[in-house]
């Protein structure tokens, strides 16, 4: 990071945004996290529909749609986090969205947890926190 | 998994456009409205979720998972080439890390 000609309060001031960034993503990913498990209850109708079926079905499967509405929701906040934030630590923090789809899959489809799947939620928080660590600098 | 793989790489160029989009935005709402580049952002993400959708309903979550993480390896490639982001090692440890992750998770639903 280039900070010589950048004075001590404004580069601050930029770490604290890029801190917030990856605190609105975290956010996000609960919220993507939601919409993929309204998405998951909508999509068990649509095994062998074609891709234009499948669109269509947004409109027309309440759940699908509860679902897609969360993501645009995600969507303007990404856009504000971005704005602040590097890509290249945002977008990838985005992969916590899988450890709460695990979480919620357990807790709400009774999908069974195993020492694999634990291990891979440990391991991608892990690889989040480092992320965050290293977006202070 | 054809479906899968070109979402996430579809995906990882939305993430693209929505940046340079919100680099773009200002106090007013036709920056907002005419927003060309969150357009086409968002317009890639939707395209690579109906493709994640089709993709997940038909296929094995195992293979699928992994094929979802190149585009994470494709947006660190382009947050570099297009924003002149530093990669750094902490950076590819924490990416790194969230792959194997990802790769555990997906043998885990198996």
């Amino acid at each position: 990071m280039d900070s010589v000609t950048v004075s001590p309060d404004i580069e601050l001031l930029h770490a604290q945004q890029r801190r917030r960034s990856v605190l609105i993503v975290v956010a996000c990913t609960v919220m993507g996290a939601i919409a993929q498990v309204f998405i998951k209850l909508g999509a068990n109708h649509l095994a062998h529909a074609s891709l234009v079926a499948t669109f269509w079905s947004i409109f027309t499967v309440p759940t699908l749609f509860l679902g897609y509405c969360l993501y645009g929701i995600f969507a303007v906040l990404m856009v504000y986090a971005l704005r602040h934030g590097e890509l290249s630590i945002l977008y990838p923090v985005i992969a916590l969205t899988f450890v709460w789809v695990s979480i919620l899959s357990a807790m709400i489809f009774h999908e069974a947890m195993n020492p694999m799947k634990i291990c891979g939620i440990a391991v991608i928080v892990a690889g989040v926190a480092v992320l965050g660590w290293g977006s202070r600098n | 998994m054809a479906f899968v793989l070109g979402g996430s790489v579809i995906g990882s160029f939305g993430a693209v456009f929505l940046k340079s989009g919100a680099l773009a935005l200002r106090r007013n709402w036709s920056s907002i409205i005419f927003n060309w580049r969150l357009a086409v952002g968002i317009g890639a993400y939707m395209l690579s979720s109906i493709f994640f959708l089709k993709g997940v309903s038909n296929g094995e979550l195992s293979v699928l998972y992994p094929m979802v993480s190149l585009g994470y390896i494709c947006t660190l490639a382009w947050s570099r080439l297009f924003f002149q982001e530093n990669i750094t090692r902490l950076k590819l440890v924490g990416v790194a890390m969230i792959l194997a992750g990802i790769v555990f998770l997906g043998y885990g639903k198996q």
